[in-house]
């Protein structure tokens, strides 16, 4: 079945299909598009978290006082192999301390403070000469060395994801264009003004997997974009991708959403899409990848939506990780007076903020800034009414009331067979919910739940292993001991032949007994 | 400086809908059938509504009090006022104002609140108020009027609420002097005597494919239950299939025995088949929650009333089919749960 699905996910974008659910959403783009992507104002200090992704932090390898240049490795994860940190800025290192990290828990984490020496100088890079030629391990190296992570949001390593793929062998590769959420427009202005760049990251990351074919995903709502692709794609003459516009329904650009959408395939539960022979990507991951596969520059900056009624002009600033959100609000004219929520991330999936001191890291694609008319007033939660809205909008065909049911009472087993591991956590729930039950944060709560459970089961798994392999070791010891004397015992023999055996070690001890006194 | 914001979950749009918002479209949606059956059936209907709105709000309000649940939160959802008005609709105009605070009391004490309140009741509760009525109190549960252009004696608004508040007709007039049979207990009292369908059918309550008056009361409702359709308060599966089970097999029967039994027609636009089809099969509360369970549980609540209707012992059976299929509604749920997303059919 398998192999008749991976057959037709060669055809992704010949025919568009529909997936369950999902909202119209008021898009509210266009206010941040106006005005050119410009580059973020130098900030005074930089603070570059080392958790930048779920999991392990990274290991410092700089040391406050340390002269750094941009572009230099400030941080590693050993497991990862990949996720190092870059310098945005040349400057000194003038502390590795704690800071506000931009992290959904609102905990703060340790940051890398670097004082900026404004020369804003790279350091040593070193491109991939003639990438078309060069070997894909080449190219899958340099990804990995350049901290690369997924910039939709997601900000899983690249380099995890472009291995997978080449070792699994796949034939297409998914650039995701449709932004699924309202008011992010990052990429839509990134494929409207670098649109040759992410035709050249298509390119190379084809060849860094063995892609057979591209197709970029735009939405239908992003008319100049199409325009600008089309004329890149033509500049490049490349001939194996294709642009495909997609309707604009929420979560649309969700990985699994877009799959089903250009192919009318579902991604396996549990599974990856590289099991329908395809790796999906975010546009602005492949212009990452382009920049550091023919110039060598690492992860230092990306390109940030900062909107929402809160901010006075709306925009897209090319940002450096590490800067201070306050920032990229006064360039965008400051907050409006009413503004109430400081959200990273869209309206639907993203977390709000404690405060405007916290950091751009790579996973920030848009600053939100909600005026008080537009958020949710605190309002108390009413019992589940049942209404099935939830259900109706769910792209990944739960039931979520009665998920929610599993989770808040703790039937962790109905929890696993409902699917909770299937929630994509699109917020498509809660928004629609009359009763105002929190879904998905209750989802995450089971989510983690059960993965504590699972560490715990493992604990005990292993502790009772230990315990078993000891009992069965001191058992096997016993039955030793217990066979040697039979052993003895039967060398013996019984009847006059032990009696006589048995004098004659007697007589034996007297006699040497008599010999030394 | 640091500026600082309060922070919230996401999503951090505002709500679309609230539980308030869902019950009060509901209760504009019966508005126009009320207002038709005052229209047919004389004030009497008010009347009840205002009573039993008022009891279950008292009801509500103790047992919210006793559960020290926020009063203000739950009195305002609307939900008792909605239970109450389905309940009423269901009673003839000058029942006795004790019947609607014992099917109260029933309804929002017994079926809601020791079930553990809004969400959480397993059986609709207007409808088990009323058949905790229509079982206990027979004599004034069928004491239906004719329509006013039937009647021959129409009553004022105060002889309305003399009779409702002492439980007798005024001015000495016997119950059997001022109501009549429904057009449901004709068709069935006939049937029974050995009369064709098609004789009984001559009687002057009947109108042109229901009861005279009746059948255009269940048009306003099925017209406020195409609102909650396009408004999605309701959907589709639960009246398609109910409606849909009562014409077919009523068809069915009708071609077979037209002699014996009443054509479809006669059969939705009799009773509270509309009614229970848009707004008392529809609870989602008590009601299957899947797609292919509410097509289920809508075919069985019409299969049950027909046959209830035909064989049972009551001349309408929306009330006891509804509560029947709360019962199975869970199990139907368990097994109609659509396939996960990415996971093996």
């Amino acid at each position: 079945m398998l192999r008749d699905a991976m057959d037709q996910a060669k055809l992704a974008g010949a025919t568009l299909h529909n997936f369950h659910g999902g909202l119209q959403l008021r898009h509210n783009k266009r206010i941040s598009c106006e005005l050119p992507i410009e580059r973020a104002a130098p900030a005074e200090r930089f603070y570059v978290p080392l958790l930048q992704q779920s999991g392990q932090e990274a290991q410092p390898i700089v040391a406050a006082g340390q002269h750094v240049l941009k572009g230099e490795a400030i941080g590693c994860v050993e497991h990862l192999g990949s996720g190092y940190l870059h310098a945005p800025t040349s400057g000194t290192v003038s502390a590795i301390g704690t800071h506000p990290i931009s992290h959904p828990s609102g905990f703060d984490g340790r940051c890398v403070v670097i004082e900026p020496d404004g020369l804003n100088q790279w350091t040593e890079l070193h491109p991939v000469d003639n990438w078309q030629q060069a070997d894909p391990d080449v190219l899958r190296q340099a990804i990995r060395s350049a901290g690369i992570v997924g910039l939709g949001g997601a900000v899983f390593p690249t380099a995890h994801k472009v291995d997978e793929a080449s070792r699994r062998g796949i034939h297409t590769l998914i650039l995701n264009g449709a932004e699924c959420e309202p008011y992010i427009s990052c990429d839509e202005m990134l494929m409207r003004e670098q649109p040759a760049s992410i035709i050249l990251g298509a390119r190379i990351l084809q060849r860094a997997v063995g892609a057979r074919r591209t197709v970029i995903a735009i939405e239908d709502q992003m008319g100049a974009v199409h325009q600008a692709l089309q004329h890149a794609l033509r500049e490049s003459a490349a001939a194996e991708i294709d642009i495909v516009k997609v309707t604009t329904i929420y979560p649309e650009g969700g990985e699994k959403q877009l799959i089903q959408v250009l192919t009318g395939l579902e991604v396996p539960s549990g599974g990856r899409p590289t099991d329908l022979g395809l790796l999906c990507q975010n546009v602005a991951t492949a212009t990452a990848v382009a920049r550091a596969v023919t110039e060598g520059k690492p992860l230092v900056e990306r390109i940030v939506t900062v909107t929402g009624s809160g901010v006075r002009r709306p925009r897209n600033l090319l940002t450096p990780i590490g800067t201070p959100i306050s920032v990229l609000v006064e360039q965008s004219g400051g907050y409006a007076d009413d503004a109430a929520r400081l959200v990273l991330g869209g309206p639907m999936m993203g977390y709000a903020l404690a405060s405007d001191d916290n950091p751009v890291i790579k996973a920030a694609n848009c600053i939100l800034v909600l005026s008080s008319d537009e958020i949710r007033p605190p309002q108390p939660e009413m019992p589940c009414i049942r209404c099935g809205e939830c259900a109706r909008v769910c792209p990944a065909v739960l039931q979520p009331q009665q998920l929610q049911w599993t989770v808040r009472h703790g039937l962790w087993d109905e929890t696993v067979s409902a699917g909770l591991a299937d929630c994509i956590e699109c917020g498509c729930c809660d928004f629609v919910c009359p009763s105002h039950i929190p879904l998905v944060e209750w989802f995450r709560h089971g989510k983690s739940e059960l993965r504590r459970l699972e560490a715990e089961r493992l604990a005990a798994d292993s502790a009772r292993q230990r315990f078993e392999a000891r009992e069965a070791r001191l058992d096997r010891l016993k039955q030793d001991r217990r066979r040697r004397m039979e052993e003895k015992k039967r060398a013996l023999g019984d009847g006059q032949e032990k009696q006589k055996r048995i004098a004659d070690a007697i007589e034996r001890a007297r006699s040497r007994r008599q010999e030394n006194p | 400086m640091i500026r600082h914001f309060d922070t919230g979950g996401a999503p951090h749009f505002p709500p679309q809908t609230t539980v308030r918002s869902v019950m009060l479209q509901v209760i504009y949606a019966l508005l126009p059938g009320v207002i038709a059956h005052a229209w047919f059936f004389g004030p009497g209907i008010v009347v009840q509504i205002l009573l039993a709105c008022g009891f279950a709000l008292l009801f509500e309000a103790s047992c919210l009090a006793i559960r020290r649940k926020p009063l203000k939160l739950f009195l305002g959802d609307f939900s008792a006022p909605l239970t109450a008005l389905l309940f009423a609709l269901c009673l003839p105009p000058l029942a006795p104002w004790w019947i609607a605070l014992v099917g109260m009391f029933f309804a929002i004490v017994i079926a809601k609140h020791l079930f553990g309140g809004l969400g959480h009741n397993l059986f609709n509760p207007a409808m088990v108020g009323y058949v905790v009525v229509l079982i206990s109190f027979p004599q004034f549960m069928t004491a239906w009027l004719p329509p006013l252009e039937l009647a021959s004696w129409a009553p004022t608004l105060g002889q309305v609420l003399s009779t409702i508040a002492t439980g007798h007709p005024p001015g000495g007039l016997a119950w059997d002097a001022i109501t009549g049979a429904t057009p449901l207990d004709t068709i069935r009292s006939s049937v029974a005597t050995g009369k064709m369908v098609s004789e009984a059918r001559q009687a002057p309550i009947f109108g042109d494919f229901g009861g005279l008056g009746w059948e255009w009361i269940a048009n306003w409702y099925a017209l406020g239950g195409l609102w909650l359709l396009w408004r999605r308060i309701i959907s589709w599966q639960i009246p398609v299939t109910m409606i849909g089970s009562v014409v077919l097999l009523g068809l069915a029967a009708y071609l077979a025995d037209p002699g014996s039994n009443p054509a479809p027609l006669q059969h939705v636009f009799s009773g509270a088949l509309v009614l229970g089809a848009f707004y008392i099969a529809t609870d989602p509360v008590s009601g299957c929650a899947s797609p292919r369970g509410r097509l289920i549980f809508g075919a069985g609540v019409g299969i049950i009333t027909l046959a209830i209707r035909r064989w049972g012992a009551y001349p309408d059976g929306v009330a006891f089919a509804v509560l029947l299929m709360n019962m199975m509604a869970p199990l139907i749920d368990r097994y109609t749960r659509p396939r996960i997303f990415g996971q093996p059919a």
